[in-house]
C-alpha cells in the first residue's frame, strides 16, 4: 500500500470515528445507555493506555491503578461539587472549610488530580520501583489498597464511606472522546521519543539498558508519574461520568479490569489496548443476558441467574489466555499494512473453503 | 607509555565466604589493547563487574582517568568476615560506588558474556537508544518534539555507524533474528554508540568458529583505529588474544599470577600450569 492511500484510509477512518460519535450524541443513533457506555470505554481506553506505558512497555508489573484513579475521582469530586449542595452532602461532619472554600472548573480539577497523583507516585516510586515483578505488584497493590483505605477515614475531605454524589455531570460525549484522544496522543507521542524507547529497553534488558547509560531508577519513576497522571485523569472523568464516587469503587478488583483489558489487547501495543477497551467493556454490558432467567420453550435453564454473567466472562478468558497468549496485537501497532493483509488472508481461506466445497 | 586510562587497585570481591577477586591490580593504558584471561572460574567477568560497577568491591578501588568509580574497604560485618589479603585492607577509608549508567556517561561501555541485546528492537532502535543518554532534551520537550533537530542528528549518526560496521543492510531486523556473529556486532555497535573512550569485551569471540574469529580480530582492531579507542578484553580463544593484545593479564582462583607481553606470557611457568598447559593436552 502507498502513503498515499494510508494516509487517505486514516482520514477516512477519523472522519468516521467523528460522524459516528455526532450522530450518538445527539441522539440520533443508539440510546443513553450505549452513550454511557461507549463514554466508559472511552475512559478505560485511557486508564489501560497508561497501564500499558508501566506494564507493557518499561515491563513494571504494576497493580496500582485502582488507586491513583481515586485519587483523581475524589479531585474531581471534592473541587467541582458546587457549593450550595456541599452541607447536605457532608451531613456527618462538614468538608473542612478551606477545602470547600476552593471550587474549581472541571479541567483544573482534573489536572490537580493528575499532579497529585503523579506526586505520590514518586514518593512511593522511589523505593518500590526497585522490586521486580511480583514483588512490585504485591507492592503497588498495597499502596492502592492504603489509598482507599485513607480515603474512607478522611471524613472532612472525602466524605468518608459515604462518598460524595451531585457531581456536576458530563453533557456531551466529547469531553471523554476528546480527552482519551489527547491523553492517549500524548503518551503515544512520549513511547515514540527517546525517553519511550529507554523504557522499551528496560523492558528487554534493564542490565543491557543500564550499561547503556540509561538511569534506571530516573527512567522508571517517570514512566510510573506520566502513567499515574493520566490513570488520575481517567479516574477524574470517570468520577464526572457517575456524578459519584465512594472508596468502595476503587477495590483492587477495579485494576483487574485494566489488568484485563491490557492483556486481551496486548501488552506493548496501543492500539490493541483502544480496541480491547472497548471489546471488553462493551462486552461485559452485551454478556448481561446471561444474568437474566431464560425460558426456552416453557422450561426455565436453572443455570441462567445473576452471577452466571462473570462465569461465562472468565471461561472466554481463560480460552483467550489458552489461544491467543499475546493478545489481540501481541506487541505491534495496528497498521493498514496489516489489516490489509489480514483481509486478504480471510478472503483466500473463504475461497478456499468454497473451493472444497465445489471439488466435493 | 601512554596515561593510564583505567587503573584497578587492590581489589577484592567477596561474596559470603567466597573470595572471587583477591587483590586484584591492573592498568590499561591509552591506546592499547590489553587481555585478562584465566580458566573457568577465575574471576574475569566478576573483576568487569566491578569495573563496570555492578558490583561493589569489598576492598580496593578503581580509577577511569581521573574519576573515582568506586572504591570500598572491609567495614561493618565484612570486618569480620574479610578474607582478602590482610596488608591492603588497611589501605583504603573511602567508600563510594557510582551506578553503571554513570560510569558508561564517563566514557566506559562494555558487552556482556552472554548477548544481551533488546531482543524484540530492531537493530536500528538497539543502537539509537544508545544515544538516548547524550541526549539533552528532558522528557516533555522529547514528548512534543521540541528536540526534533536533536533526534533526526541522533539518526543520522546511528545509520553512519551502521554502515561503518556493515550492519546498515539488517538495520529494520529484530534484533534476536540475526545470525549470532551478527548480533555481537551489534552488541559492540551498541557499545560504540555510547561514544566511548575505553570499550570492554567480555569473551567477543565466544561460540565463534576460527573463520569467525579471524573476522573480530581485524573487526577489534578496525574500530580500535577508527573510534580511537583502547579495548579491555576477556577472551578464551588464545590464538586472538595472542595475535591482538598489547598486555596480558592472567588470573586464577581470583588472583594475579603473571602479566606481561604474550610472548612472555607463553613462556611464563606459572602460566603454562595454570592455563596454556592444560591447553596444549586437550
Amino acid at each position: 500500500m502507498s502513503k498515499k492511500t494510508k494516509n487517505i484510509c486514516t482520514g477516512i477512518a477519523i472522519l468516521l470515528a467523528i460522524v459516528l460519535i455526532t450522530l450518538f450524541d445527539r441522539d440520533v443513533i443508539g440510546n443513553a445507555y450505549v452513550k454511557r457506555v461507549l463514554n466508559l470505554a472511552a475512559i478505560y481506553a485511557i486508564i489501560s493506555v497508561s497501564m500499558n506505558l508501566v506494564n507493557g512497555f518499561t515491563g513494571l508489573f504494576s497493580l496500582g491503578q485502582a488507586g491513583f484513579m481515586a485519587i483523581g475521582a475524589f479531585s474531581v469530586a471534592i473541587f467541582t461539587v458546587p457549593a450550595e449542595y456541599i452541607n447536605s452532602i457532608f451531613y456527618l461532619e462538614p468538608m473542612a472549610p478551606w477545602l470547600a472554600a476552593i471550587r474549581l472548573p472541571f479541567v483544573a480539577a482534573l489536572l490537580v488530580g493528575g499532579l497529585i497523583a503523579a506526586g505520590l507516585s514518586l514518593l512511593i516510586g522511589y523505593p518500590v520501583l526497585r522490586l521486580k515483578s511480583d514483588y512490585l505488584a504485591i507492592a503497588t497493590l498495597g499502596f492502592s489498597e492504603i489509598i482507599r483505605i485513607v480515603f474512607t477515614q478522611m471524613q472532612t475531605i472525602t466524605n468518608g464511606a459515604l462518598g460524595i454524589n451531585r457531581i456536576p455531570g458530563i453533557t456531551t460525549m466529547w469531553v471523554p472522546f476528546g480527552a482519551a484522544a489527547i491523553c492517549i496522543g500524548i503518551m503515544v507521542l512520549l513511547i515514540h521519543s527517546s525517553y519511550g524507547r529507554a523504557f522499551q529497553a528496560i523492558r528487554e534488558d534493564d542490565i543491557a539498558a543500564e550499561a547503556m547509560g540509561i538511569n534506571l531508577s530516573a527512567h522508571k519513576n517517570l514512566a510510573f508519574a506520566v502513567s499515574s497522571f493520566f490513570t488520575a485523569i481517567g479516574g477524574g472523568l470517570y468520577a464526572a461520568l457517575l456524578t459519584s464516587v465512594d472508596p468502595k469503587q476503587f477495590y483492587f478488583t477495579m485494576t483487574y479490569n485494566f489488568l484485563l483489558i491490557i492483556v486481551l489487547g496486548g501488552m506493548g501495543s496501543v492500539t490493541g489496548t483502544v480496541i480491547a477497551s472497548f471489546i471488553i467493556t462493551g462486552g461485559l454490558e452485551w454478556l448481561r443476558f446471561f444474568d437474566e432467567p431464560l425460558t426456552v420453550m416453557g422450561v426455565t435453564i436453572p443455570l441462567f441467574r445473576s452471577g452466571l454473567r462473570m462465569v461465562v466472562f472468565s471461561i472466554l478468558l481463560m480460552l483467550l489466555v489458552l489461544f491467543y497468549s499475546k493478545g489481540l496485537m501481541g506487541q505491534k501497532e495496528f497498521s493498514w499494512d496489516g489489516m490489509y493483509a489480514w483481509c486478504k488472508k480471510i478472503k483466500g481461506r473463504l475461497s478456499g473453503l468454497s473451493k472444497k466445497k465445489g471439488g466435493a | 607509555m601512554g596515561t593510564q586510562v583505567l587503573s584497578v587497585s587492590d581489589i577484592t570481591m567477596q561474596f559470603g565466604g567466597v573470595v572471587a577477586v583477591n587483590n586484584l591490580s591492573l592498568h590499561v593504558d591509552e591506546g592499547e589493547i590489553v587481555a585478562l584471561i584465566g580458566p573457568n572460574g577465575a574471576g574475569k567477568t566478576t573483576a568487569f563487574n566491578v569495573i563496570t560497577g555492578v558490583y561493589a568491591p569489598t576492598n580496593g578501588q578503581v580509577l577511569f582517568q581521573e574519576h573515582l568509580i568506586s572504591a570500598n574497604y572491609p567495614r561493618g560485618k565484612m570486618k569480620k568476615k574479610y578474607l582478602g589479603e590482610a596488608d591492603t585492607a588497611d589501605k583504603y577509608h573511602v567508600a563510594k560506588s557510582i551506578t553503571p549508567d554513570k560510569i558508561t556517561k564517563l566514557g566506559v561501555a562494555r558487552t556482556f558474556q552472554n548477548i544481551r541485546l533488546f531482543k524484540n528492537l530492531t537493530v536500528f532502535d538497539n543502537v539509537l537508544i544508545a544515544k538516548h543518554m547524550r541526549s539533552r532534551a528532558n522528557f516533555l520537550s522529547a514528548t512534543f518534539r521540541l528536540n526534533h533537530k536533536e533526534e533526526k542528528q541522533n539518526r543520522e549518526e546511528t545509520m553512519k555507524l551502521l554502515e561503518i560496521l556493515d550492519l546498515a543492510d539488517v538495520k529494520d531486523e529484530i534484533a534476536s533474528s540475526l545470525p549470532y556473529g551478527k548480533q555481537r556486532h551489534l552488541e559492540i555497535a551498541r557499545a560504540l554508540a555510547t561514544q566511548p573512550e575505553l570499550l570492554l569485551l567480555d569473551e567477543p569471540a565466544a561460540g565463534m568458529n576460527p573463520q569467525e574469529t579471524d573476522e573480530l580480530t581485524a573487526f577489534i582492531r578496525k574500530i580500535k583505529d577508527d573510534f580511537r579507542l583502547t579495548v579491555f578484553m576477556i577472551e578464551h580463544h588464545m590464538d586472538l588474544v595472542m595475535e591482538i593484545s598489547d598486555r596480558i593479564y592472567v588470573l586464577d582462583f581470583g588472583k594475579l599470577i603473571a602479566e606481561g607481553t604474550p610472548g612472555e606470557i607463553q613462556n611464563d611457568q606459572r602460566v603454562i600450569d595454570a592455563y596454556l598447559g592444560v591447553q596444549k593436552d586437550a
